[in-house]
């Protein structure tokens, strides 16, 4: 099942849902004719629509909005935080092309701080799939919940089968005692390469698919920090305020201390290029990533990254 | 549909009476008593008897609604609440308490206030998503926004305007508290507004523009809504900053005041034209 047939499927059966966007149809296109007036296209007004999304949700309503992540999380921020957060409505953002995903676009479109500021809004949920499997996994326990969510939209298709998902809890693959992976989002399935390359190297390997970044799933932080000797982060976001951050709090929370080696966007924007070349420029892929761990070389393959299905 | 009165003198005695409330919280920390005093009459007029909403019908979804986007001139509206029954009058006495949330911007808090407001040119567009709902329910509940004239300098004013005509919003109202001052400045010294009323048509919108102060005319005026079939409605409301009392009307340093507790004695006198009142206390002046 897609993202559009699940939303498709649930408007359907819920009138609470609202579909909404700011002239951004890429993920909805069939939405308009299917739900009618619950399908509301604010024009290029980010701001105007989470307001509106606001009013939706004090008639009871649940509005879905859609817009590219970089504009829905800045030039909507105060909406978001005064509108929804204040008042905790469950308005759901569906962010779209965030982090590397906006590849080819340039720095105004790259959305790699939106973690940081939306888990910093209180009453906030804040989610990141890591591939469109997982995204339908978790999208209807997402809207289902009372609060405000901000997700990170990712239909990338990928062969890895999700377990289902629990609000608020990261999906362990597996757990290593030399080094363990944790990341999000698309760079999931660069983290899948890296773990079979750091295992062909005799290494104990672990993987966490954090999911959940607000709340997130501190007990399998702590799972990790007990039994590795090495925590890897792996996010397209900048180094400050995402994952690296969040692990650095719940250390710092429970009075412990880790070897962590973060990959992230240090103090810089990512040059922009389409998505294999963008992730090989950055050193995210997954080959890359083990042999950084490595320290050095390895003859492993580093299979073809796909380009994404939208670029805007 | 429940009204409180529709009758001009008890509209006038009620304007008074929320007058004083306003002058009793512009002590003790002080409000916005220059834009509270221009929006009484609006504010009184509109819930006292425009608006179906009243105690018993707080949670109806058929009420109509009443968002505040110009936050600031809340104590307009706390007294006006007071008045009419929404809030006890004691209430008003906690203005800046810690132990109460009668501050200086609206929140839910106070029972008959929808929803927050502070940041300005947020509500219109919540006042939209109310108005689209009830435009998709088939509801008949109509949606008025009080903006300030300042307040009109921020773009996502004008961004609700072109959304509200492309919805063809007719159940909704946006009235533009227009006193002609923000802040410590007159709007047309600093981003002038005018012609405001071409602005608003040009936009798509439906205008009619009348005193703020005149009972009559904003009866007349209401009465006459949807002004056109499809269009946002919006009402210009001409007003006078400070409106009542003559010592700080249409000046632009008493924007926020905060006077001692002998200055608001000679002001209640003011109020009742008994009285001019030498103002000593210091002025916030920002710009």
């Amino acid at each position: 099942m897609s993202h559009e047939e699940l939303l498709t499927e649930l408007s359907l059966a819920d009138e609470r849902f609202i579909v909404m966007t700011a002239e951004n149809r890429a993920l909805i296109r069939n939405l308009p004719k299917l739900v009618g007036k619950r399908f509301i296209d604010t024009g290029i007004t980010e701001q105007t629509m989470i307001g509106a999304a606001a009013g939706l949700a004090l008639r009871g309503r649940i509005p879905v909005v859609h817009a590219l992540a970089s504009f829905l999380s800045m030039r909507a921020f105060e909406f978001i935080r005064t509108d929804a957060g204040i008042p905790s409505l469950p308005i759901k953002l569906s962010a779209f092309i965030p982090g590397l995903l906006s590849d080819a676009n340039g720095p105004t479109h790259q959305a790699i701080e939106d973690i940081s500021i939306m888990r910093g809004i209180p009453n906030m949920t804040v989610f990141a799939p890591a591939d469109e499997d997982d995204m339908v996994k978790m999208m209807p326990l997402i809207w289902a919940s009372a609060k405000p969510a901000y997700t990170r939209i990712n239909t990338r298709a990928t062969a890895y089968v999700h377990a289902p998902f629990e609000p608020g809890k990261a999906e362990i693959i597996e757990i290593g005692t030399d080094v363990t992976i944790l990341t999000y989002g698309l760079l999931f399935e660069q983290a899948l390469i890296t773990v079979e390359i750091l295992r062909g190297e005799g290494l104990s390997v672990g993987l966490v698919n954090m999911r959940s970044l607000k709340p997130v799933d501190e007990q399998a932080i702590l799972e990790v920090v007990d039994s590795c000797d090495l925590i890897v982060t792996l996010e397209d976001h900048f180094l400050t305020g995402g994952l690296y951050t969040i692990i650095a709090e719940v250390l710092l929370k429970h009075q412990k201390t880790a070897k962590v080696l973060p990959f992230a966007l240090n103090e810089k924007w990512f040059k922009p290029a389409l998505l294999p070349a963008v992730i090989e420029n950055e050193g995210f892929s997954g080959k890359q990533v083990a042999e950084t761990i490595l320290g050095y070389q390895t003859s492993h393959n580093q299979p073809e990254i796909l380009t994404p299905q939208f670029s805007e | 549909m429940q009204h409180f009165t529709t009758d001009n003198k008890n509209l006038e005695a009620i304007a008074l009476n929320v007058r004083e409330h306003i002058l009793k919280m512009s002590t003790g920390g002080g409000c916005f008593t220059g834009a509270s005093l221009s929006a009484v009459d609006m504010i009184v007029y509109l819930y006292a008897e425009y608006l179906n909403l009243h105690q018993d019908n707080l949670n109806d979804p058929n009420r109509d609604y009443l968002f505040l986007s110009k936050g600031h001139d809340v104590p307009a509206l706390y007294g006006t609440f007071a008045e009419l029954g929404l809030i006890p009058k004691e209430r008003l006495a906690n203005h800046l308490s810690i132990n109460d949330h009668v501050y200086w911007h609206p929140n839910t808090h106070i029972p008959g206030i929808e929803f927050h407001s502070g940041s300005l040119g947020h509500l219109p567009s919540v006042a939209i998503g109310v108005a689209m709902d009830i435009k998709i329910r088939g509801g008949e509940n109509k949606v008025i926004c009080i903006m300030g004239d300042g307040e009109l300098n921020e773009g996502s004013c004008w961004e609700a305007v072109l959304v509200a005509n492309a919805y063809q919003l007719d159940n909704l109202i946006f009235v533009i508290d227009r006193n002609n001052f923000q802040a410590n400045m007159a709007t047309e010294d600093l981003i002038p507004l005018e012609p405001l009323h071409d602005k608003f048509t040009a936009f798509g919108a439906a205008v009619s523009r009348i005193n703020g102060h005149d009972f009559n005319q904003l009866r007349n005026i209401f009465k006459t809504i949807p002004f056109a079939q499809g269009k946002l409605n919006v009402v210009i409301a001409d007003t006078v900053r400070g409106k009542g009392l003559p010592s700080i009307e249409a000046r632009a340093d008493r924007w926020f005041c905060n006077f001692s507790a002998d200055e608001v004695a000679q002001l209640l006198q003011e109020l009742h034209g008994e009285h001019q009142t030498q103002l000593t206390s210091e002025t916030l002046v920002v710009r």
